[in-house]
């Protein structure tokens, strides 16, 4: 039997790289030993991607593109289809919980400088990754067809329209397909959807994964495992991804899935954060909801356009907000990568940074009042204070010395 | 170039390589290469733009406002856009004045309107308020505001970004709406019937 397995295997080899390419990613890939919690986000980001990408499959059985079916479909799948509450339900807060783990990811990526030389293409593609994620959460949800759908994607494909000499007009023509958001622009949004963005995000994943297995993973001491190896050429603190980390990773699904099927279970409105209840009134194109707010995962940039009391002027900002962070690896000039080794101002920097971010983010959903209109103004400056002080403070601080190897005791 | 490759037979030999040629025609071959993907990106492109149905569906309203009470609102919808049509109340018209030096463009010198409603109350009988109500920041439409009590002189607020209009939907200074809400061509039929969509004839 295993003669047979064994004789396949060869068969295969010799036609496609399989143990060449199992090898390479998995069971001789060196990952530093010293991971700890904040690493299993990226395994957890690619195990959404294929929950998002297999409840979707079995959603557009069922769901119509449609202005006139749309939210009657989506009902119909929520009351009529045979478990089609839970798979709706586990898209809804795969979209959701995409963001939370991405963000926990990223926040990684900032405290242990992951982006710093030579690691600059993994942070590249993972923000466009972040950027596909935005646009394929965005059409998403319009794809309801409820008033929150319906003029979340008035505003966002009307900051467009902001872009001068004629052309924000003509590309918010373009991009909705009819002087206002109908039929045909719903019926687009879900060709964009399930299609277009979703082969995109795969092949940026495949980058970025491919990227990262070329120079190697960083660590949270930020020490270069490469400069130390063995006589077989093999890095000292490093540890064979499989079955090292995949072992570590499937414990980190198991927990992560119990959060999960918790929310689809008991909380899958997510008290109206994860699906707004304005969202289950059919869109009307005549009525603007009282108060209408993005998606929490939007909620800090739409903070910062909100912010500034100028049509051009917020849709610069926020995109600048977005676009600032692929600079990153230019911005800090820091040769030391980790959070452990770096000054007391960088770290309060960073310390700022987040506060200001999850603080915008509650002033996006808030209405545009006093106090949080101030908070926003503030808080956006704070924003971008961040970067500005990091390419500063990144030059002139003070660092602790970097150990030559990963400070790490087995246990 | 060293003369073993020119006698092997298995390699070829790059002793005699007209480059200027080679480059030439990489050249010639990408820019035909690159109209090719041009053109047949344009009926891609161009088939995202609204169609010939769409471009159709833009027929004029008939508005009936003879049951519209003074200080009331009422919605009609015009190319898939909510139009307003308002019957303003002397205290309303009176405010209109009052805002002016808190407007952006208090004249309209900016804003879109038909040039018959380019005056101090945007309407051609100064009464009625005919507006398309979407927002000029993101598109929103802002919510109607009546009612006149301590700064608030009454008028339009959007939801979306906090965006102040005045009764005659001229935008205030301070708010992201760069624009005063635009105002739709339109034309009395009699005292009682506006057409909403299409100029009167002169």
């Amino acid at each position: 039997m295993s003669k047979i397995l064994e004789n396949t295997l060869q068969w295969v080899d010799a036609r496609f790289p399989l143990t060449k390419m199992w090898e390479e990613h998995l069971s001789k890939y060196y990952a530093p030993k010293n991971f700890n919690f904040w690493y299993y986000f990226g395994s957890l980001a690619l195990l959404v991607l294929v929950i998002q990408i297999v409840t979707g499959i079995f959603l557009t059985m069922n769901y119509k593109p449609d202005g006139e079916l749309a939210f009657r479909s989506v009902e119909y799948i929520m009351r009529d289809v045979e478990w089609g509450w839970l798979i709706r339900y586990m898209h809804s807060t795969g979209a959701s919980m995409f963001f939370v783990v991405v963000y926990l990811h990223m926040f990684r990526g900032l405290m242990y400088g992951s982006y710093q030389k030579p690691r600059e293409l993994i942070w590249i593609f993972g923000m466009l990754i972040y950027l596909a994620l935005m646009a394929e959460a965005f059409m998403g949800y319009l794809l309801p067809w409820g008033q929150m759908s319906y003029w979340g994607a008035q505003v966002i494909i009307s900051l467009f329209g902001a872009i001068p000499f004629g052309i924000g007009d003509a590309l918010t023509l373009w991009l909705k397909g009819d002087y206002i958001i109908s039929d045909a622009t719903l019926n687009r949004f879900f060709a964009l959807h399930v299609i277009a963005v979703p082969l995109i995000l795969l092949m940026l994943v495949v980058a970025h994964i491919l990227a990262l297995h070329e120079v190697g993973s960083n660590n949270p001491d930020g020490v270069e495992i490469k400069k130390k190896k063995d006589e077989n050429g093999i890095p000292l603190d490093g540890i064979p991804f499989h079955p090292y980390y995949t072992v570590k990773d499937i414990f980190g699904v198991a927990i992560f899935l119990i959060v999960f099927f918790a929310i689809v279970f008991f909380a899958p409105e997510m008290y109206g954060y994860f699906l707004e209840y304005v969202n289950y009134v059919p869109a009307d194109p005549l009525k603007t909801p009282e108060h209408i707010a993005p998606v929490w995962y939007f909620t800090p940039y739409y903070a910062i356009l909100r912010a500034i009391p100028d049509k051009l002027g917020g849709v610069i900002a926020m995109g600048a907000a977005i676009v600032v962070l692929f600079f990153l690896p230019w911005i800090d000039r820091s040769n030391v990568r980790s959070i452990r080794f770096r000054s007391w101002m960088y770290k309060l920097n960073l310390a700022v940074f987040v506060v200001a971010f999850v603080l915008l983010g509650v002033v996006g959903i808030k209405p545009p009042d006093e106090p949080w209109k101030t908070i926003g103004i503030v808080c956006t400056i704070l924003y971008f204070g961040f970067f500005v002080a990091l390419w500063l403070i990144s030059k002139y601080e003070n660092t602790k010395p970097v150990p030559e190897r990963v400070e790490y005791d087995a246990h | 170039m060293s003369s073993e490759n020119v006698v092997n037979a298995g390699s070829f030999s790059t002793a005699n390589i007209d480059k200027g040629r080679r480059r030439f025609l990489i050249a010639t071959t990408s820019v035909v290469g690159a109209v090719g993907v041009v053109g047949l990106a344009t009926p891609f492109i161009s088939s995202m733009l609204p169609s010939a149905k769409a471009k159709a569906a833009g027929a004029p309203v008939e508005a009936d406002i003879s049951k519209l009470e003074p200080g009331q609102l009422v919605t009609y919808e015009w190319r898939g856009k909510p139009v307003w049509i308002v019957r303003r109340t002397d205290d309303a018209l009176k405010s209109l004045s009052s805002v002016v030096d808190k407007l952006r463009d208090p004249e309209s010198d900016e804003s879109l309107q038909p040039e018959y409603t380019k005056n101090t109350w945007r309407s051609i009988n100064k009464e009625y308020l005919v507006l398309i109500g979407v927002c000029t920041h993101l598109g929103c439409s802002p919510t109607y505001m009546p009612e006149i009590e301590g700064d608030w002189r009454g008028g339009f607020f959007c939801p979306c970004h906090g965006s102040k209009f005045d009764f005659a939907g001229r935008v205030y200074k301070g708010v992201p709406a760069p624009l005063n809400l635009e105002v739709p061509p339109h034309h009395f039929l009699s005292d009682n019937r506006i057409l909403i969509g299409e100029d009167g004839v002169a």
